[in-house]
């Protein structure tokens, strides 16, 4: 029952010196990611996307709304009918002459935006909402979570309708040409899945013993949920909110489609999809370039949030 | 000397579906500064609801403290608000849990785990937290500390993290330490270490610590004083020394008896107590150990035994039984023939004796009759 003696303290200190780098949590969780190839092709797709989004002004060929009455319903270069091919449109034009590339470029805009910021939105109200209904439990659980439920049970697009379709006037839905409005709204339906699912990590992690540890050192409520018990619970919450930026990315050309969402001339893949449905029928392409766009970025944001979900599963780990 | 701790007929009870959990049933006890107490018992006799609600950490509902006063430092833990009780937490009184692959936060690097009760009470910056966190380890042996101060805890292995726990139950050098079987989850090589680092650490800087165990192997050369707990109550309190020479308290014995040896050929066997500890919902009448103990008489299972002195012992030793009060029928009964095996006790006593002379002279002060001779 003694100590270490001096020399044999200093031997397994000098045993115990790290030499390599230590890897974080995160880090290893970066590291499989990366290779995962598909995970990969995502995020290089999708920082495509934001960097056409970002750069819209300066490398698209045209304004977003110039248009050449003459040079309508152009085919693109290459694939389309060389009768209806012209050299100044790589991807054609629309009904109205506007340049489909151009106009493609922009509604990466809209569609980044609406990905983004309703995410961070439902990011909040999800997370304090299982945040609180978990830690705390008891009614204030039940009343919170009774809430989600009628939110739940609510139709997403009937609610969304109702919403666009009777605010799109009012000084709310002047905001960002819309777009404000469609954040809420998005926001509203889609933080239910986030709650419920920071509730039940919250459930089980707060009878750890950490949790009690934390306790004991005179942690009070709100440092336990945010620093002890959050963190613990993140690698879900990710993928989770990995997925729901598609599905915002989809809300919004639906409703576009629908004619409801942002407001033309505003470019956005779900307008353009609405615009060029009328000439479907003569040319096809100003609906299946927007439509291949859309699919394409979300094909790869659910690559990106499979390769986290896989990379954050702690069963997962070697 | 001024008590430091003071706990009066503590009860601590859960309302479960089933009916009241009496888990703490009246305990008192005291603890003066810089001084160590065991508390030893079976598990689910009510050790760690002790140590929890001394802290004010029974989860509530379903549990509650229906009683009792906890005097700490002059004030009343009972009477105080949330923030005063946290104020403590961590601060005056620290804790050790039994496990320390699950007390530690895994996404949490260890400074920031250490850091963090620092910058709760004494207010340090992150700077000077982390100046401390290094002193800290390098406190509990952690050899190349500020190394590995970024590091997280599935990069350390138990005994290691068992000392981190230390190094955060002693940051804001705490009066008190309630250690909660610090070395259950630990191999015997590192459990050895880890007694030694905490007791050595408490006697430097005078902080007194309760250690909880069920092990009476443990608490032999690291407390002054042991109490015993069976079904919620002390069954039997006195000096260390006191207890392993003159053990009355039948469930004491039984706990005698089964502390394993690995170093000698046995021939007495491991004895058990048999059967388990009572429901804490349905109790006993009588003395709660009586269903289990093979001493019993008729009284015992009629009504419940007080903890009062013993006739043949020091004044301050304690035994809630029948058998042991004045003309009891266990008072003159040779214990050392009742447990079999005395070389542990014996290696136990040594033990003792090696212990520094402040513990020991504390150990020796209570006492005023000499331990009996063992009769023939």
């Amino acid at each position: 029952m003694t100590t270490l003696t001096g020399a044999s303290q200093r031997r397994s200190a000098e045993l115990n010196v790290l030499g390599r780098k230590q890897r974080s949590l995160w880090g290893d969780a970066m590291h499989r990611v990366v290779r995962n190839r598909l995970a990969v092709i995502g995020l290089v797709v999708i920082a495509l996307a934001l960097l056409a989004a970002l750069l819209a002004p300066w490398i698209s060929p045209y304004g977003p709304n110039e248009q050449d009455p003459s040079l309508s319903l152009m085919e693109p270069r290459l694939v389309g009918n060389p009768q209806y091919v012209n050299a100044k449109y790589l991807l054609g034009s629309d009904a109205l002459g506007r340049d489909i590339l151009t106009r493609l470029i922009w509604s990466a805009r809209i569609s980044m935006v609406v990905g983004f910021v309703p995410v961070a939105l439902i990011f909040v109200i999800g997370v304090t909402l299982g945040l609180v209904s978990g830690y705390h439990g008891g009614r204030l659980d039940s009343l919170l979570m009774r809430f989600t439920d009628v939110v739940y049970a609510f139709p997403d697009l009937l609610f969304l309708l109702i919403v666009m379709a009777t605010l799109r006037d009012s000084p709310i839905g002047e905001i960002f040409g819309g777009l404000f409005l469609m954040f809420i709204a998005i926001a509203l339906v889609a933080w239910v899945g986030l709650a419920r699912l920071t509730r039940g990590q919250i459930l089980s992690l707060k009878e750890k013993e950490f949790v009690e540890a934390a306790r004991t050192i005179g942690a009070g409520s709100g440092r336990i949920m945010l620093r002890h018990l959050l963190p613990n619970a993140l690698g879900p919450i990710i993928v989770s909110l990995s997925f729901a930026i598609p599905s915002a990315i989809l809300i919004e050309a639906t409703l576009s489609f629908i004619g409801i969402g942002v407001k033309p001339p505003t470019p956005s893949w779900g307008v353009m999809i609405h615009d060029g449905f009328v000439v479907f029928s003569t040319t096809p392409w100003p609906v299946l370039l927007p439509a291949f766009c859309i699919s394409i970025v979300m094909l790869s944001f659910t690559f990106v949030g499979d390769g986290l979900r896989d990379a954050l599963d702690p069963r997962m780990r070697i | 000397m001024p008590e430091l701790l003071e706990v009066k007929d503590l009860k601590t009870q859960f309302f479960t579906r089933d009916g009241v959990v009496r888990a703490v049933d009246g305990v008192s006890f005291e603890l003066a500064a810089g001084e160590t107490l065991g508390i030893v018992g079976e598990s689910g006799c009510g050790k760690t609801v002790t140590a929890l609600s001394l802290m004010r950490l029974i989860p509530q509902p379903p549990g509650k403290i229906v009683n009792g006063s906890i005097m700490f430092d002059g004030a009343d833990v009972m009477k105080m608000d949330d923030d005063e009780v946290r104020g403590i937490r961590g601060n005056n009184i620290a804790m050790i849990f039994q496990d320390p692959m699950t007390s530690l936060n895994p996404v949490l690097t260890i400074s920031r785990q250490i850091t963090e009760a620092l910058e709760l009470h004494l207010k340090m910056d992150r700077a000077e937290a982390r100046k401390r966190t290094v002193e800290l380890l390098d406190l509990v042996n952690i050899p190349s500390a500020k190394k590995r101060l970024d590091d997280y805890p599935h990069q350390f292995s138990g005994g290691m993290r068992q000392r981190v726990m230390i190094a955060m139950a002693l940051s804001c050098n705490p009066k008190l330490i309630l250690a909660d079987e610090p070395t259950t989850a630990l191999d015997v090589t590192i459990q050895a270490q880890i007694l030694d680092l905490l007791k050595n650490l408490a006697r430097e800087f005078r902080t007194a610590f309760i250690l909880i165990t069920h092990d009476l192997g443990v608490v032999a050369g690291m407390t002054q004083r042991i109490h015993v707990m069976y079904a919620g109550k002390i069954v039997e309190k006195a000096d260390t020394g006191e207890l392993f020479a003159n053990p009355k308290m039948p469930y004491t014995w039984g706990l005698l008896r089964s502390i394993p040896r690995l170093d000698e050929l046995r021939k007495a066997k491991l004895v058990p107590i048999e059967g388990l500890p009572p429901d804490l919902i349905a109790l006993p009448p009588g003395c709660r150990f009586e269903p289990r103990c093979q001493y019993r008489r008729e009284i015992c299972a009629k009504e419940e035994p007080e903890l009062v002195g013993i006739p043949n012992a020091k004044p301050d030793h304690e035994a809630r039984c029948w058998g042991t009060q004045q003309g009891g029928w266990l008072v003159d009964l040779d214990w050392r023939h009742e447990i079999g095996d005395i070389a542990v006790l014996e290696e136990i006593k040594k033990e003792i004796a090696d212990l520094p002379p402040d513990v020991k002279r504390a150990g020796e002060a209570g006492g005023g009759t000499p331990p009996p001779p063992p009769p023939a």
